[in-house]
């Protein structure tokens, strides 16, 4: 035990005398949360609605059919009434409900003129603008047409509510892929350095020919940087209350523990990668381009999954960070509980066991 | 206390052959010498003993214990300082000392009396970051790291290399006294002086062990007269010589040729004299490790 605390110990120094590497650590999570406050807009395709019609008349028949046939929306289900909205929202079922009210119909017959309501998930922001344009371009052509038939002009105006994010910020999204994105690299890049430096400066040749169980030395590299990271963690939600005005809405407690399983995964991916990387170099460049790319790429916070192709989508799945992202979107910006996410929490659990298991059973007792 | 018995070993598949057929055993207490140029497999055998590499064929033993099967009791008992400078730079002289007493479940006070000579030399710098000692430093620092758990063989690779003339003889004469503490010691250098400092010594070429034997008995075993012939047109000397038709081998050594004869020696300097070498001097020597050394490459 002495032994462990020993190690442990002259690994902070490690980490506390590389004065560059700890700014560069601390400055990264800083820097990151104000890059991508100018996030990108990008088309989407086969967004999920639901569709609520009090109505029931031909206009609004025709002009569900015509939505549906857009390939811009997959109409997921017909509600009978807008109460199931909420839970459809929360479980992230639809991005977007349209619900006409019960006097469409005649409004639009007697008077020319109807009301129908949009509801979009606000929570990636980007998103629901660009689809809640989408929606009123195709009540737009709509209009066009049915003045056409009735040789008057009609008018359907889309009334657009925006729920979670009103205001439509963009830090309710980022932030969330800021926190894969930093946690995955620094854990990863910082473990693979760790255990390549000693195997490139020969250090790794004394401390195996030493009582010293190769286990200890996996958990004395990996506890500095579980610290780090847990720290860098406070560190984004304290910027994000502070600057952004965002707040952990849900448990702070259920947030940091699946934040931990997060930063254990990708230490264990650290550690897979520092078992074959023989320099420094190799290990930093694995880290960046074998996990950087992916969790930029497949999280979902750059470019939504859904308008990937299916290879691609099926390819997220494995990165951890995806499931990451969904919790903390749930947890911080939805208020949402254990129940929201278990199944995201198992999949992070499963990978982080697999992972630690195969790094434990890889890392070489001997030089070969 | 090392027994390496037809150790065979290669790498990248077997296409790069490291060492082969290698049979050597050290006793307790003994200083023994492996000497060999770069590239020799040095390096590969002490990885071996130390349990770091598996080798292909053959067995070998430390302290009795197989380095295959009970490679975790060999670890604790045996003090390894490889080749290149493998401590902490960026912790100081006490950190690294510290930090290596208490992997091996010791302290610095428990064996304190085995080091102390050397890390007093060291001790005025202890705050100093390993990073930051010059050579000589560096190798005192790391002997004591090897040294702080009192192991039962110390395995020392090339522990000269790079070091001052002063600090090598320093070195040398710790590693006298260590043998008097009853530690057996595997040390390996490419200085052939330095081969007289051992008990016993194997010269060991391109993987394979030329001799083994005492540095006196490798040189008594020298089975030619061998001459120091000197000028001061020392490059075409070497030509002339080698072409001297009694000429049997013939190396520059320094400012002199190492000469050995097939006939008889005396009619050289005449022939030399004839040559334009007329400040040519023959005078005859005692081999040297290295003498021997490349006697026994070219046989």
């Amino acid at each position: 035990m002495r032994q462990l605390i020993t190690f442990i110990r002259k690994e902070f120094l490690h980490v506390l005398r590389d004065r560059k590497t700890l700014l560069m650590l601390f400055g990264l999570p800083i820097a990151q949360i104000v890059l991508f406050g100018f996030a990108l807009s990008n088309e989407i395709k086969n967004s999920r609605i639901a569709v609520v019609d009090y109505s029931k008349d031909p206009t609004t028949t025709r002009l569900i059919s015509k939505i549906a046939a857009s390939d811009y929306f997959d109409i997921q289900r017909s509600l009978a009434s807008a109460d199931q909205l909420h839970t459809a929202f929360k479980k992230g079922d639809i991005k977007m409900a349209v619900i006409f009210p019960a006097s469409f119909g005649d409004d639009l017959t007697h008077t020319g003129k109807a009301t129908m309501q949009v509801i979009a998930d606000a929570s990636d922001p980007n998103q629901a603008t660009t689809i809640t344009n989408y929606l009123s371009q195709i009540v737009t052509d709509y209009n066009t047409e049915l003045a056409k038939d009735a040789g008057q002009p009609m008018q359907i105006n889309p009334e657009t509510q925006m729920m979670y994010n009103p205001e439509l910020r963009g830090a309710p999204n980022f932030v969330p892929g800021v926190m894969a994105l930093v946690l995955m690299l620094v854990c990863t890049m910082m473990t693979s350095v760790a255990i390549v430096k000693e195997k490139e400066l020969g250090t790794m040749e004394i401390l195996l020919v030493s009582p010293f169980k190769p286990v200890y030395i996996i958990i004395s590299k990996l506890a500095p940087n579980l610290l780090i990271s847990v720290l860098n963690l406070f560190i984004i939600l304290f910027l994000s209350w502070l600057f952004l005005d965002l707040p952990v809405k849900g448990s702070l407690v259920l947030l940091v523990t699946c934040s931990i399983l997060f930063i254990l995964t990708s230490l264990s991916i650290g550690l897979l990668l520092s078992i074959n990387a023989r320099t420094q170099q190799a290990a930093m460049m694995g880290s960046l381009m074998g996990m950087m790319l992916p969790t930029l790429l497949l999280t979902g916070f750059l470019f939504p999954i859904e308008n990937m192709p299916l290879a691609l989508q099926l390819l997220s799945n494995l990165v951890p960070s995806r499931w990451y992202f969904i919790i903390v979107k749930r947890v911080m910006l939805k208020g949402l509980g254990i129940t929201a996410i278990w199944r995201e929490m198992l999949i992070l659990t499963g990978m982080c066991i697999l992972l630690f298991t195969i790094s434990l059973k890889k890392f070489k007792i001997r030089l070969q | 206390m090392i027994n390496l018995t037809n150790i065979k070993k290669s790498y990248n598949k077997g296409q790069i052959p490291a060492v082969s057929n290698i049979n050597l055993s050290v006793d307790r207490g003994e200083l023994f010498g492996l000497i060999g140029p770069d590239g020799a497999g040095k390096t590969t055998l002490f990885r071996i003993l130390t349990t770091l590499l598996l080798p292909d064929e053959g067995s070998a033993t430390v302290d009795g214990l197989d380095v295959v099967k009970d490679y975790a009791r060999i670890r604790s008992r045996v003090g390894y300082m490889p080749g290149r400078f493998s401590l902490y730079q960026d912790l100081t002289i006490e950190e690294n000392l510290n930090f290596f007493a208490t992997v091996f479940g010791t302290t610095i006070k428990e064996n304190y009396h085995l080091i102390e000579e050397i890390y007093q030399q060291i001790e005025p710098f202890k705050d100093r970051r390993a990073g930051k000692l010059s050579g000589g430093m560096k190798q005192k620092l790391a002997l004591c790291c090897a040294l702080i758990h009192k192991p039962t063989v110390l395995f020392l690779d090339e522990p000269t290399t790079g070091v001052d003339v002063v600090s090598r003889k320093e070195f040398w004469d710790m590693l006298q006294r260590l043998k008097q503490e009853g530690i057996t010691i595997l040390v390996s250098t490419p200085y052939m002086d330095e081969a007289n400092r051992c008990d016993r010594i194997a010269l060991i070429q391109k993987g394979s062990i030329l001799s083994i034997d005492t540095p006196k008995g490798i040189v008594d075993a020298f089975p030619q007269n061998l001459y120091a012939v000197r000028s001061t047109k020392t490059h075409q000397l070497l030509r002339d010589v080698r072409e001297y038709p009694d000429t049997d081998s013939c190396f520059a050594f320094g400012e002199s040729l190492h000469v050995t004869f097939k006939g008889d020696p005396q009619p050289l300097i005449p022939y030399l004299n004839k040559k334009g070498q007329t400040d040519a001097t023959m005078e005859k020597i005692a081999p040297g490790i290295e003498d021997c050394f490349i006697h026994l490459l070219n046989n």
